[in-house]
């Protein structure tokens, strides 16, 4: 026992671990209280709203502002569930597609040695270097060229292609052992079936990665200039058509960003320990 | 043995190459679908956008050509893309190193807890970066009337007489954009530190006190760095890129355009052309000098990251 309590405090001090844990709890609560805020002032009545100082969880619970959301939502001429039905399509969709279209590249590349591998993930690594609104003007003109435009597939098909997933994803297939691809040859599996049942069952922390990422994008699209049809808009759309306006509507505000930010943060909540190891292989040369 | 080598000849580097890719038929096959979208919506839109930025095109005309006079414009007619550059690269030099210290300080303080509280913190930190728009509450916060809570505490501890106008002063614009950013700033990267630091064999710390590492600073910078550079060459893609593409946040909470336009970026720039405007031509300009900054910046900063340690 002594000397595992020894072995933790190697080259720590106490002062040093004082200072070092004030500031985490510090910065801890910077980065917590606007979210801490969000969630009570959805639940919070309209006279706390604008209390001084403002408290961190409410006094009285209400759901008023879901009632004054749903209010108003019932009130547009588009019933909410098509919105919310919208967004669910795009992102199972998308996720769904990403997941199994990334792996499929990424087990080659992982895995095998062919012409022009090196070329294409060498493209995937640099097109991580600039972000996608690089891009947003000649994607506008090639979706519309295929006419795709207010499509769902406009916003799906260019996110199952995201560069973030195929990258995570080939370098956690890199640490799957050659013996368990070569034993599976020797039975005769094809490459397919090889991919299908032995190596996607190896990399579900590595799903849940590319899950979370796209997720969390794809939850959030307002269709942008993709979709123009009231009825195809997703609900990231609706809802922020609703909060607008200025502080009147914190409540409101505040119900709406509980709303999207709730589902995500759960889903990290649930996949944590599997999306942390999937980043212990994200490692770049 | 002489009739043998002219039985089976040598085969040509262009046979050889053929013969590799036919008998890699079945992993082209697997790498299509990805492939064509990739290409489709990533490789073919950067050669593009440098092919439209030497062109005047509406949508509705056909683009016609026009030499370098874009960006002629972009640098030295247009006032406000300089407003816009100056103020990303203010954005950028400090959020993007900011933020990957952050990153790789909570991380680090944090891998030293017990598994329950290593997973909450982990939470917090990284939960701004998926949280949807819940970064509005900042409108909330900066509120520029007595009830933005930065306001009513600063009055209420006598720090300020009056409210400040946060988010429509351009003096505080950018202090505004730089706190938000920074918020939401702890993502993938910092789950790559995470993960990073679980990973680094624990043996070498021992190893290392017996060869005379005296302090926590020390162990950092000899043993911890070093064994996991290649997290934070990824780390440092992540923040660099992330950095540089900062407009979100500014639209949202100082508008869209800012209040003269100092919370404008390259990035707002591009959406006002792209998007508003219909120069296409133009905002491809804009979209390749942010391409080039972005790309310079990536390779010339994991130059340096490749001597960490070393």
């Amino acid at each position: 026992m002594k000397i595992l309590k020894r072995k933790r405090k190697l080259n720590r001090t106490l002062g040093g671990d004082i200072f070092l844990f004030t500031l985490l709890l510090f910065f801890g609560f910077f980065s917590a209280y606007p979210l801490i805020m969000t969630a009570s002032n959805a639940f919070k009545p309209l006279d706390e709203l604008f209390l001084f100082p403002p408290k961190l969880f409410p006094r009285n619970i209400t759901l008023d502002n879901f009632r004054d959301l749903s209010d108003l939502i019932g009130n547009s001429w588009v019933p909410f569930s098509r919105y919310f039905f919208n967004t669910i399509l795009i992102t199972v969709l998308g996720t769904g597609g990403h997941v199994i279209i990334a792996s499929m590249a990424a087990f080659p590349l992982a895995k095998y040695k062919f012409p022009g591998r090196r070329l294409f993930f060498t493209l995937v690594v640099y097109s991580l270097m600039f972000a996608p609104q690089v891009t947003a003007v000649p994607n506008y003109i090639i979706i519309s060229g295929i006419g795709l435009i207010d499509n769902p597939s406009a916003i799906i098909l260019p996110a199952i292609a995201s560069s973030l997933g195929l990258y995570l994803m080939k370098q956690f297939m890199s640490q799957i052992p050659d013996d368990l691809i070569e034993s599976a040859k020797i039975d005769g599996a094809s490459e397919y079936r090889i991919f299908f049942q032995i190596v996607m069952p190896l990399v579900k922390p590595a799903w849940l990665t590319l899950i979370i990422l796209l997720f969390q994008r794809l939850w959030t699209t307002d269709g942008g200039s993709f979709i123009f049809s009231e009825q195809l808009k997703p609900l990231s759309y609706a809802l922020r058509q609703i909060a607008q306006g200025t502080i009147q509507r914190a409540g409101t505000i505040a119900a709406v960003s509980f709303i999207m930010m709730i589902v995500p943060v759960t889903f990290f909540i649930l996949s944590q320990s599997r999306v942390v190891e999937t980043f212990s292989h994200s490692g770049m040369k | 043995m002489e009739a043998k080598t002219t039985v089976t000849p040598v085969l040509t580097k262009r046979q050889l190459l053929w013969k590799n890719i036919k008998k890699s038929k079945d992993y082209y096959i697997l790498m299509a679908p990805y492939s064509i979208l990739f290409l489709t919506f990533t490789i073919v839109p950067v050669i593009m956008s440098l092919g439209i930025s030497f062109s005047y095109y509406n949508l509705l005309e056909p683009p016609h050509f026009v030499g370098l006079s874009n960006y002629i414009k972009l640098f030295l007619e247009d006032d406000v893309f300089i407003i816009a550059l100056k103020n990303t690269l203010i954005l950028a030099v400090v959020t993007g190193p900011v933020s990957y210290l952050m990153a790789f300080l909570f991380a680090w303080l944090i891998n030293e807890l017990g598994p329950k509280l290593r997973s909450f913190l982990t939470l917090v930190f990284y939960a701004p970066s998926i949280s949807g728009n819940a970064f509005l509450m900042w409108l909330l916060i900066f509120s520029g009337d007595i009830h933005g809570y930065a306001n009513a505490f600063m009055i209420k501890w006598g720090l300020i007489d009056n409210p400040v106008q946060w988010l429509k002063d351009p003096h505080y614009m950018m202090l505004v954009i730089i706190i938000v950013q920074l918020w939401l700033s702890l993502g993938v990267s910092f789950l790559a530190f995470i993960a990073g630091l679980q990973s680094v064999d624990k043996t070498l710390y021992e190893a290392g006190a017996i060869d005379g590492v005296k302090n926590r600073w020390q162990e950092l910078w000899y043993i911890t760095l070093p064994s996991m550079k290649p997290q934070l060459m990824f780390g440092a893609v992540m923040q660099i890129t992330t950095s540089l593409a900062i407009a979100q946040v500014s639209m949202q909470l100082v508008g869209f355009p800012s209040v003269e336009y100092a919370g404008h970026t390259i990035v707002t720039h591009l959406i006002d052309y792209g998007s508003v405007r219909y120069d296409l031509g133009y905002a491809s300009a804009i979209a390749t000098v942010l391409f080039l900054i972005m790309m310079s910046t990536n390779l010339f900063v994991r130059k340096i990251l490749r001597k960490v340690g070393d």
